[in-house]
């Protein structure tokens, strides 16, 4: 059903690599890295939302900020409408960084307690020298607006705005520039769920009004069902498993996926009854991931080829991508 | 008889701001071998109701009204020494962060046993065996060599299993767990509920299980206490309110979180506006201003906790009959028909301006 609706690629990441050092010993020597990304690879299409899940400490985070090149990455390429974003001059690279925007999840660390909102919401224009004092007045009068704020709150500060409403200051930050890509992290994992859904319906709302395109980062696999066109699971530094949300969710192929769903309590006490997968022990260390694939130590259909060989980033069916040598058991 | 039962508890914090009502006659209680589950968002009184229950109220708050029977023993009555008899040994605790409630300069296998040797009179070779014994029965393998490890060379999980062990060494009868799988990644929060549901089977311990979550209190609870600030507004067996929310707040709850069977185009419900200030609640009810249902009679009393035909407790005018027998224009139905009326009405009317203007 999305097939319509999604263009051409606007983000093309490729074997996209992050590792961090670990130092130790008396002359700080970097004695291993940690496998934050490793090997990484999706599109995003034009006004499309890919989730990106996983567990804590999975690189979904990190993989969120190396696309926007807030950090540098240890290999791989990030395209953006067709250009290597690495490989841009300072000039350029500040232009497209226009484009590419995003939303924290910490709705109170996120702003500058001593900036009213509308200097907070006004910086990105004025670090890219865009529109006049007046014309950046009307410009955040508009983006509050459209976030559901009222304009007169600009000259109020952010400890007068409630977990929610800090959240929507959070968005029209990144909307005043008319960003082609927002990059979600975990935009509404911080808040109640009354509020939650509030903030969900309006990311849905601004999407269709301004031709977003998301790439949403979060922990909560209900929450990226809702939001998703397409799903990307992450474990231990890799996408394990993508597919169109639906699919995902109807028929995952790679246990880790499997067990992921099984283990989210459903508000529905009539489910209780429901066999679940509880996976035993705890994600590895991703300074020594394990060898093969990396899920296979707490994977209960683990089989000797599996620590052997990595399995292979394939296309089990159009569209449903999944690295599991098994992949054709569990369908 | 309950084995706990809260009675129009009142617990307040007087601030420099003025006199917070953080929990505002709680009334519920807890029957031996069940879980009621309490659930509300940030500041509903949630966990000042659980820690009212222990006595751990510190400065400025205070219990100011209210009696808690724990097996047949007002605990509001009892003298320091005594309620520390208590805590710990009947009634037992977990929190949501186990780093921050876990000494960091002590192994977890010696804290362990020193929850035994408070509360009983064995030596320390007899409180060791205990403590390994409890790590073994939370699913901690190498238990002995686990023994010695320091909370910080434990993962968030294990951290919690730990708790878990510290908490139910003395064998107590209620187990009060705040939040305890809120800050843990799911793969591993299914591994502590199980290791709750099977621990509690087992020995036959009450739960009393506060969670923002209504995954885990579908998962978990037999009852379940809807709060908000800083009341009951719904109390019901977990089938009875998962199937048939009464309670506006709880519907609005319910319809606002995404399941893994939500359409996409389906728009979520939305809870207008936020919760209100507890400084400054409204006078009527406190849920009113956000609330779809309401009418004027909402603004003006506040409504009580009154048991509806099917047993369960509400605290809403729409199910009170004296209500709906006095004035049934005042009734939501009838307002909701009048509004109906109204917009049937307008399109001819403004079909009308526009006659009028472009003539």
């Amino acid at each position: 059903m999305s097939e319509t609706r999604v263009g051409a690629p606007l983000l093309e990441v490729e074997h996209l690599r992050k590792y961090f050092p670990v130092r130790g010993g008396l002359l700080q020597r970097q004695v291993g890295k940690v496998h934050a990304v490793d090997d990484v690879s999706f599109t995003l299409g034009e006004r499309e939302t890919l989730g990106l899940v996983g567990e804590s400490g999975c690189g979904k985070t990190t993989t969120g900020r190396v696309v926007l090149d807030l950090i540098p990455p240890s290999g791989g390429s990030v395209k953006y409408a067709g250009r290597d974003l690495f490989t841009l001059s300072r000039a350029e690279k500040k232009r497209t960084r226009r484009d590419l925007q995003i939303i924290f999840q910490d709705p109170y660390g996120s702003l500058d307690p001593r900036m009213p909102v509308g200097d907070i919401v006004a910086e990105g224009l004025q670090i890219h020298g865009l529109l006049d004092k007046k014309g950046r007045e009307v410009a955040v009068r508009e983006a509050l607006e459209a976030v559901g704020l009222r304009a007169e709150y600009s000259r109020r500060y952010p400890h007068e705005f409630s977990g929610g409403q800090r959240q929507r200051i959070g968005i029209a930050r990144a909307l005043v520039l008319r960003p082609k890509l927002l990059v979600c992290d975990e935009p509404v994992s911080a808040l109640d769920v009354s509020i939650q859904s509030q903030v969900l319906n309006l990311l849905k709302d601004l999407q269709r009004e301004f031709g977003l395109t998301y790439l949403f980062i979060a922990h909560n696999l209900a929450v990226v069902r809702y939001i998703a066109d397409r799903v990307a699971v992450m474990y231990l530094g890799k996408i394990v498993e993508l597919a169109p949300a639906d699919e995902l969710y109807r028929e995952p192929r790679m246990p880790y996926t499997i067990a992921l769903l099984s283990a989210i309590p459903e508000a529905d006490p009539r489910q209780r009854r429901k066999k679940r997968i509880v996976l035993a022990g705890e994600v590895p260390s991703p300074v020594d991931p394990p060898s093969g694939c990396r899920f296979r130590t707490r994977c209960w259909l683990a089989q000797d080829v599996c620590a052997e060989r990595e399995p292979e980033w394939r296309e089990l069916h159009p569209g449903h991508w999944v690295a599991c040598h098994l992949a054709e058991q569990t369908g | 008889m309950a084995l706990l039962e809260v009675k129009d508890l009142r617990t307040v914090f007087h601030t420099s701001e003025g006199l917070v009502t953080a929990v505002d006659g709680v009334t519920f209680s807890v029957e031996a071998g069940r879980a009621l589950g309490i659930v509300g968002e940030s500041g509903c009184g949630k966990s000042v109701t659980s820690l009212s229950v222990m006595r751990l109220i510190a400065q400025p708050g205070r219990i100011e009204g209210g009696s808690i029977t724990f097996d047949g023993q007002d605990l509001l009555t009892l003298s320091d020494d005594e309620m520390r008899k208590i805590r710990g040994k009947s009634i037992a605790m977990i929190f949501q962060e186990p780093m921050t409630s876990l000494n960091p300069v002590f192994t977890v296998g010696a804290q362990i046993a020193e929850a035994v040797t408070t509360h009983e009179k064995v030596d320390d070779a007899r409180a060791k065996d205990r403590a390994v014994e409890m790590l073994e029965k939370v699913g901690v393998s190498l238990a002995r060599q686990r023994f010695d490890a320091y909370p910080h060379e434990m993962s968030g999980g294990m951290r919690q299993r730990i708790m878990i062990a510290m908490a139910l060494a003395c064998d107590p009868r209620i187990l009060i767990a705040d939040e305890p799988t809120t800050a843990l990644d799911v793969t591993i929060q299914a591994q502590i509920l199980e290791l709750l549901k099977a621990l509690a089977a087992e020995r036959h311990l009450s739960l009393m299980l506060i969670t923002h979550d209504l995954g885990v209190i579908a998962e978990m609870a037999d009852d379940v206490v809807v709060m908000y600030a800083g009341e009951i507004v719904e109390s019901a067996p977990v089938l009875a309110l998962f199937e048939a929310p009464a309670h506006p707040y709880t519907r609005g709850l319910l319809g606002s979180i995404p399941t893994l069977r939500t359409g996409k185009s389906e728009k979520l419900t939305v809870i207008p506006g936020s919760v209100p200030n507890p400084l400054f609640y409204p006078g009527g009810c406190r849920f009113e201003p956000r609330c779809p249902s309401a009418f004027p009679l909402c603004r003006e009393r506040h409504p009580a906790l009154a048991r509806v035909p099917d047993g369960r407790l509400v605290r809403c005018f729409l199910y009170d009959e004296t209500v709906r027998a006095v004035d049934p224009a005042l009734l939501p139905v009838a307002r909701e028909q009048r509004a109906a009326a109204a917009t049937a009405a307008a399109p001819a009317t403004a079909t009308a301006a526009a006659a009028t203007s472009s003539t």
